[in-house]
């Protein structure tokens, strides 16, 4: 059988979701952000919920995410999402609602927004990119940047003594009683692309459901901010970054 | 027994050459163009070695840009 005769529409077992469009993505090549976009086209088109979501967009890199997911989106100012999607989720109830954060604008300046809307117990869904570095503006530290992390206003590491502890603020979150579902989950290898979207998968179910707030946090990487190749990148995440942000669920109170 | 084959298809205008699905792919199908360049100037990915895929899509599930689309026929 010849390539051209098993390259046919009727053998087709994956293609781009349809929700993602044909705007070329601005990222950086092998940004994480990338893959977690495809994931939420994806699971929206599944769910059968395109006419129902709204994300609330960062301010970020992914501050064009409405560019390439075809959905209602806010932009939000910085930080402030989880607060703008209280009002949206209030107002809609059968919306579901989600924001979709970076670790500059979720764990830096948003994170009063964070804590009290968790807190409340808002039927929202936050996800969480983390790759310990604020990308978009240059590579600054950030509040999750591990100890010794080498960034752009720490050139020679993080120091303890100077710039205080990373910030692990998904356990952090896990502590309050609003929340149903907070995990941890990355996109570096096919296996974990698939239990992150079966985690996005549920916190979505879990805000149509009303069930409280529901973070997912994927970590990630930044290659042109950890001055590395995508590769090398991925790499360095398994060895240092899930030592401090080890993967798995840290609360499910759904399942129970 | 039956035989899957596979096959992937990659939007080379829309690849940015990152190297994940080379290195995602278990029966080293996928290469990144040694010289020719698409119009943004990346090496973008082609199948090298077409008569080992097994459209398993891991190399799809990777994909930041969603550029690989993948076929698969079972023959018995």
């Amino acid at each position: 059988m010849t390539i051209e005769e098993i390259i046919k529409p009727e053998n087709r077992v994956y293609a781009k979701p349809r929700l993602l469009n044909d705007n070329n993505m601005h990222y950086c090549p092998g940004c994480s952000h990338g893959v977690v976009h495809r994931l939420i086209a994806e699971i929206v088109e599944e769910m059968g919920i395109e006419d129902k979501t709204i994300g609330i967009a960062p301010v970020g890199c992914a501050v064009f995410a409405y560019n390439y997911v075809d959905i209602d989106w806010i932009e939000a100012a910085h930080g402030r999402a989880p607060a703008i999607a209280t009002a949206v989720k209030r107002l809609n109830p059968s919306r579901m609602v989600f924001t979709y954060q970076g670790d500059g604008d979720l764990a830096a300046i948003g994170t009063c927004e964070t804590i009290h809307a968790a807190n409340r117990g808002e039927n929202i869904v936050i996800i969480f990119i983390n790759n310990g570095i604020y990308g978009m503006t240059g590579g600054q530290m950030a509040p999750t940047t591990l100890e010794g992390m080498k960034t752009s206003t720490t050139p020679y590491g993080r120091r303890i003594d100077l710039n205080g502890y990373p910030l692990n603020i998904t356990s952090l979150v896990a502590q309050l009683d609003g929340t149903c579902y907070v995990t941890r989950q990355a996109v570096h290898t096919p296996a974990a692309v698939r239990k992150t979207k079966n985690a996005i998968k549920q916190a979505f179910q879990n805000s149509m459901d009303g069930k409280g707030t529901s973070l997912v946090e994927i970590v990630s990487t930044c290659s042109s901010g950890w001055k590395m190749t995508p590769v090398q990148a991925n790499k360095w995440m398994e060895e240092n970054m899930f030592a401090k942000y080890p993967l798995g669920d840290i609360k499910n109170t759904v399942k129970q | 027994m039956a035989k899957v084959l596979g096959a992937v298809t990659v939007n080379q205008e829309r690849c940015k050459g990152c190297d994940l699905c080379v290195v995602a792919c278990p029966t080293k199908v996928l290469a990144l163009q040694p010289k020719e360049v698409n119009n943004k100037g990346y090496h973008f990915a082609y199948m090298q070695n077409p008569e080992a895929c097994i459209g398993c899509s891991s190399c799809a599930t990777v994909c930041p840009d969603g550029c690989i689309e993948v076929y698969r026929v079972i023959v018995k």
